[in-house]
């Protein structure tokens, strides 16, 4: 893949809303076939950096390519190649489904528009709702719509920012295949999202905290170079426990899932030592894989010292 | 990746149509804002008034002037108010506006008559409202030789077919240049369009933007001229629909009588309304919210309705006015219209208050192209 050139190759993207600089320098290369996950907490630029590759906004400084094409000058060729689904629905409320999708087939000059929207229906299982108006749609049909609407142009490049807000597991599952699939034809994509379980679906994943680039990577890659170490544990009175360790030293983080706690930690023998300290006896200990999700809470809470 | 598609376009075109299929409202100010105005207006337009105030002041008792004035009674249009037998008295109750005519008839009125010396008969009108007292005008003469040609019979009935036998003079109070009511009519169309294209097309963005649908639209490759052009089409049509709605009532409605080409009207306002939708698509790409939107468009059209020459003669206005008046569409398109359908016009004579219109159209549409915000900065 190396000698193919990025999809998507910017360096030093900025951003600033009168006196806020949202977006700050960032650089980005995502390789063709790639999904790549894009995640940070709210507020952090996600939607901003996306709205500047498709020419949505006009970035205030760093320059790039998107699909090969200057994204200060050069958005009107990089629009009809790109499937954009904005966080917020942006189709119209008062056309129906089938409407949208042609709407959206005619905006893009799609050759054989009926049979294309038609097919679009049905593999999206949107048959049942063709006829209804849009905003009579449930929030998660509303997301599964406006899908169907970026992707029906056969894009070289999709910018979803948050595409499964509100959508049911199986509805969601169905959503990530479909982009695997399509990933595996050679398309490729950026998405934002929230969850933990989807960012492992990605190939690679960046990671930004207002406007800062902190962390891009692997899961796996971006799991050691945190360095967190992170223990399950099981017992009675968990919630007690809890308290007491989130104070103890080399406890970075205490969080319960179920009838186990999740406890992880930078500095690996304090967290151990903490551990001994607090749990011993009455508690079983088992040191367990880092997640992504205590990796992207660590960056949270300490930015600036990160891969 | 041309700058004008024709399938991008027509992606336009559609979603519009079928939105303001949709859109309840809009469409109930489409076409019940005409019917509105021209049922207010309209009773200016076919003012027929009847059993208005009136003072007669005989000094004749001959049978001429009973019947003359019997004859006034039975017309419906006069309510003969007898109490009223001063001269003084008359001309006060005139000023003050509670009776509309005083009609004055003066001694040896019969005896005149008689002799053939066609007597003269006076009849004073407060004409502040010109087209209350035009068909009561008019039933007076009727009134007068009705009366006399049932009475010059006999030995008279030589006077009865020569020149009206009775010198009836009017005098038009307040204001003389009585502007005739059918002037109403094609001010109207004028102004209505005016109103509703403006506001129609001024929300018509907005509302792409208020309602986050312009992230989608500015993502997609249809360019600024495709979607200004292609949102004007649709309200074209709208403007036609209220022309045939208010050229209609004129014609069938109220029997304005048109002297020049209707088709003729229904081709130069193409013009017009593509004028006024562009003003309102200007103002939606500088309006944030649909309530800025809505004022930009009464910002606009008051001018339109004050300095145009609808609401005042426009020689009357002082040289500032005047010169903004110019530059209004509706002013122009009022002078069109009241040319082609009161005078006659034809295209020759319409050109040179057509091209003003077509100026502003491209000056407004370049305005607009350079104001319209490509990204969502
Ligand atoms: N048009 C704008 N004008 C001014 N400030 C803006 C504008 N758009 C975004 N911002 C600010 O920029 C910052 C980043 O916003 P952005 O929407 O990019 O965050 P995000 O990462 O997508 O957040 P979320 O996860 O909540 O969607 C926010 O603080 C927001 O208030
Ligand atoms: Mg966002």
């Amino acid at each position: 893949m190396a000698e193919v050139p990025p999809v998507i190759d910017v360096r030093g993207l900025t951003k600033t809303f009168g006196r806020r600089t949202v977006v700050k320098g960032v650089d980005m290369q995502i390789a063709r076939g790639e999904i790549f996950g894009f995640l940070g907490p709210n507020g952090s630029g996600k939607t901003t950096f996306i709205r500047m590759l498709c020419g949505l906004l006009k970035p205030d400084g760093g320059e790039g390519t998107c699909l090969g094409f200057n994204v200060r000058t050069e958005s009107d060729k990089i629009k009809p190649r790109v499937g954009y689904m904005a966080q917020r629905f942006s189709l119209y409320e008062d056309l129906t489904v089938r409407e949208n999708l042609d709407f959206m087939a005619r905006a893009y000059g799609l050759p054989g528009r009926k049979a294309a929207v038609a097919e679009t229906i049905e593999r999206f299982r949107l048959s049942s709702y063709a006829g209804q108006l849009a905003g009579s749609l449930s929030g998660g049909w509303k997301q599964r719509m406006a899908l169907a609407a970026c992707i029906l142009h056969q894009p070289e490049l999709l910018l979803l920012d948050e595409p499964t807000a509100g959508v049911d597991p199986s509805a969601r599952r169905d959503f990530w295949d479909e982009v695997h699939e399509l990933a595996a034809g050679g398309i490729t994509a950026l998405i934002s999202t929230h969850y933990m379980d989807e960012a492992e679906r990605c190939h690679r994943l960046a990671y930004i905290a207002y406007g800062d680039l902190l962390a891009r990577g692997t899961g796996p890659e971006l799991i050691a170079a945190s360095g967190l170490c992170t223990y399950a544990v099981s017992g009675p009175d968990l919630a007690e426990l809890a308290a007491t360790l989130k104070h103890a030293p080399g406890v970075d983080q205490v969080a319960a899932f179920g009838v186990t706690l999740h406890v992880s930690g930078r500095d690996c023998p304090a967290l151990e030592a903490a551990l001994e300290k607090n749990a011993a006896g009455r508690w079983r200990v088992t040191r367990i894989e880092t997640s992504l999700e205590e990796v992207f809470i660590d960056l949270m809470r300490h930015p600036g010292k990160a891969a | 990746m041309s700058v004008f598609s024709f399938p991008r376009f027509a992606a336009v075109v559609a979603k519009e149509f079928v939105q303001m299929r949709r859109d309840r409202l809009t469409f109930a100010m489409i076409i019940g804002l005409p019917l509105i105005q021209l049922v207010l207006f309209g009773y200016a337009i076919n003012s027929d008034p009847r059993h208005l105030p009136t003072a007669v002041l005989s000094a004749d008792n001959s049978v001429f002037s009973r019947s003359i004035i019997s004859a006034m009674r039975t017309s419906s249009y006069f309510e003969i108010d007898e109490t009223l037998t001063s001269r003084e008295q008359a001309v006060r109750q005139l000023a003050l506006g509670r009776t509309q005519f005083v009609v004055t008839i003066p001694e040896n009125f019969g005896r005149d008559l008689a002799r053939g010396d066609r007597p003269t008969l006076l009849i004073e009108a407060d004409a502040t409202d010109p087209s209350a007292t035009s068909n009561a005008i008019s039933a007076m003469r009727e009134a007068v030789s009705q009366a006399l040609s049932r009475d010059l019979r006999g030995p008279l009935s030589d006077l009865a077919p020569t020149a009206f036998p009775v010198d009836i003079r009017i005098h038009a109070d307040y204001n003389p240049e009585a502007r005739t009511e059918y002037n109403i009519v094609p001010g109207l169309m004028g102004v209505i369009l005016t109103l509703t294209l403006v506001i129609i097309t001024a929300m018509a963005m907005t509302r792409e933007r208020e309602r986050g649908t312009m992230e989608n639209l500015l993502a997609t490759p249809i360019r600024p001229l495709e979607v200004m052009i292609g949102k004007i089409i649709p309200y074209i049509l709208v403007g036609y629909v209220q022309m045939l709605l208010i050229v209609g009532a004129a014609r069938f409605l109220f029997e304005v009588p048109f002297a020049g080409s209707v088709p003729l009207v229904f081709a130069v306002s193409v013009l017009f309304i593509a004028a006024n939708l562009a003003v309102g698509l200007t103002f939606s790409t500088v309006a944030r919210t649909q309530l800025q939107a809505m004022q930009l468009s009464i910002f606009f059209f008051l001018p339109s309705l004050l300095l145009s020459g609808f609401m005042f003669p426009f020689r009357g206005m002082p040289g500032w006015a005047q010169v903004i008046g110019q530059v209004l569409p509706l002013t122009h398109y009022l002078r069109i219209v009241r040319g082609i359908l009161l005078k006659g016009n034809g295209p020759s004579e319409i050109w040179s208050e057509a091209w003003p219109i077509a100026a502003f159209l491209v000056g407004v549409i370049l305005i607009g192209l350079t104001r319209y915000r490509r990204t969502l900065d």
